[in-house]
């Protein structure tokens, strides 16, 4: 058991209680924070978009091309990734992150 | 004075699950014609993956998104619906009774209306729009400095334009305007382009030339008076700000799904769903109909296949309103000749 740490888009962090193997979106979704995930988790659409903290960056698995592509379709920052392509692990206990302005 | 098309049933939407609908409306001798905002048949399937393999289609243990639809459309030819593309529903207005349904369906572009006794909503996540990239401020602009498509080159002519994105859409329309702009730039967030390649080596060549500009970074915000756009500020993947002068941003983020007008048309909705009976699949408006992705009920499931099963169960309802004085005898495509006739099948 652990848990990753999310700041809304108002500024207030949550701490949520995670489960290994789930997607880091549908953690997210499932505590009820407003993350979309309109396609699922197939990397179809980047409405799980979220920043990663500085030093988390470098303990995740790099992004795939797929994921790239789909980062192209919003405004990203440096520390950009999809939340559904980051799969929880005891490893991430503690991941820091922020979600993303929603599309218009 | 627009066209008025009286026909039995409008299907809003015309991926996989509206379009498995007009198989099981015309087994009934039910007439239909399907409106979608896409350009094309397949909805998600066609647009969003149509090169992906789909694994859980009863008799497929293998089909792609554009090879599920190309085989629907197969599958309904016989029953020769009619399609209305890039346009999007407007209004559903209740002209009939609860007991003998009736509604006047107008679409938002060339105002087309439609007379017709059901309705069938099968439009997925809602209708496709171009996605907003948050910019602050970017709706002030809109329709003077800030445009989501090109319906007409001409207006761009002379003009000094940044295109932003690096798919097929934002490449096309790099080569397509450079020659009649008065100066093009290209800005993506990384040196990697998801388009045709071709397209791809003519814009790099134009660049070399110094026929165009292309950044890499993100646009941070817009400038210039509202809604006159003079300029946007980019911060570089270097990290370096720059500022380029331009009249027009055209951003092409691809795009996402909204509910639009549907919340409009009287019926409950859930969470952006609309909630159905498990019976026939009817809103609480008696003669529309939600089936696939966009309707809810308790254990729904958004699968392909949960949709064909919906529809299926919802032409016998319809059927009921189209033919109130016939008697609706069930039969099987294997064994009935009366079915095997309306396919095609037999002499």
């Amino acid at each position: 058991m652990g848990v990753i740490h999310v700041t809304d888009r108002q500024g207030q962090r949550h701490t949520l209680e995670c489960v290994e193997g789930w997607r880091v979106m549908e953690i997210i979704r499932d505590w009820g924070l407003p993350i979309e995930g309109v396609c699922g988790g197939a990397c179809e659409c980047a409405t799980c978009h979220v920043f990663i903290a500085k030093d988390w960056v470098e303990k995740l698995d790099p992004a795939t091309d797929e994921e790239e592509d789909q980062l192209d379709t919003v405004i990203t920052h440096p520390t950009s990734r999809l939340s559904c392509q980051i799969i929880w692990t005891p490893d991430l206990d503690g991941l820091e992150l922020t979600l993303a302005p929603a599309n218009g | 004075m627009t066209d008025n098309i009286e026909t039995d049933v409008v299907i809003i939407g015309a991926g996989p699950v509206g379009l498995f609908a007009v198989f099981e409306l015309g087994l009934l001798d039910i007439k239909c014609h399907l409106i979608d905002i896409l350009p094309k048949v397949g909805g998600q399937c066609a647009e969003l993956y149509p090169e992906k393999p789909i694994y859980d289609i009863p008799g497929f243990p293998m089909v792609t998104g554009q090879g599920l639809v190309d085989n629907l459309l197969a599958q309904i030819e016989p029953f020769h619906p009619t399609f209305h593309f890039n346009e999007m529903v407007e209004s559903v207005e209740p002209i009939g009774t609860p007991e003998a349904p009736l509604f006047r369906v107008r679409t938002a572009e060339d105002g087309t209306t439609f007379t017709c006794k059901a309705i069938i909503i099968a439009a997925g996540g809602g209708s496709f729009q171009p996605k907003k990239p948050p910019m602050e401020n970017i709706e002030a602009y809109e329709g003077t400095g800030v445009f989501y498509a090109v319906r007409h080159m001409q207006m761009f002519r002379d003009k000094r334009v940044l295109i932003v994105g690096g798919g097929d859409s934002a490449l096309d329309w790099t080569v397509n305007l450079q020659p009649i702009v008065k100066r093009l730039t290209l800005l993506h967030r990384r040196d990697a382009f998801r388009a045709a390649p071709h397209t791809v080596e003519k814009m790099r060549a134009l660049v070399a030339g110094g026929d165009m500009d292309l950044h890499l970074g993100q646009v941070t915000h817009l400038k210039g008076k509202a809604p006159v756009l003079e300029g946007v500020e980019i911060k570089k993947d270097d990290g370096s700000i720059v500022s380029v002068d331009c009249d027009v941003v055209l951003p092409f983020f691809g795009l996402t799904m909204k509910l639009g007008p549907i919340a409009n048309w009287g019926l409950n909705l859930h969470e952006n769903l609309i909630p159905v009976d498990t019976e026939k699949f009817e809103t609480n408006v008696p003669g529309v109909f939600a089936i696939g992705d966009i309707n809810t009920y308790p254990g729904k499931l958004k699968l392909i296949l949960s949709g064909f099963h919906e529809g299926a169960l919802a032409a016998q309802k319809v059927h009921r309103y189209v033919y109130p004085d016939k008697k609706l005898l069930f039969q099987y495509t294997t064994s009935s000749t009366s079915l095997q006739k309306k396919l095609g099948v037999t002499a």
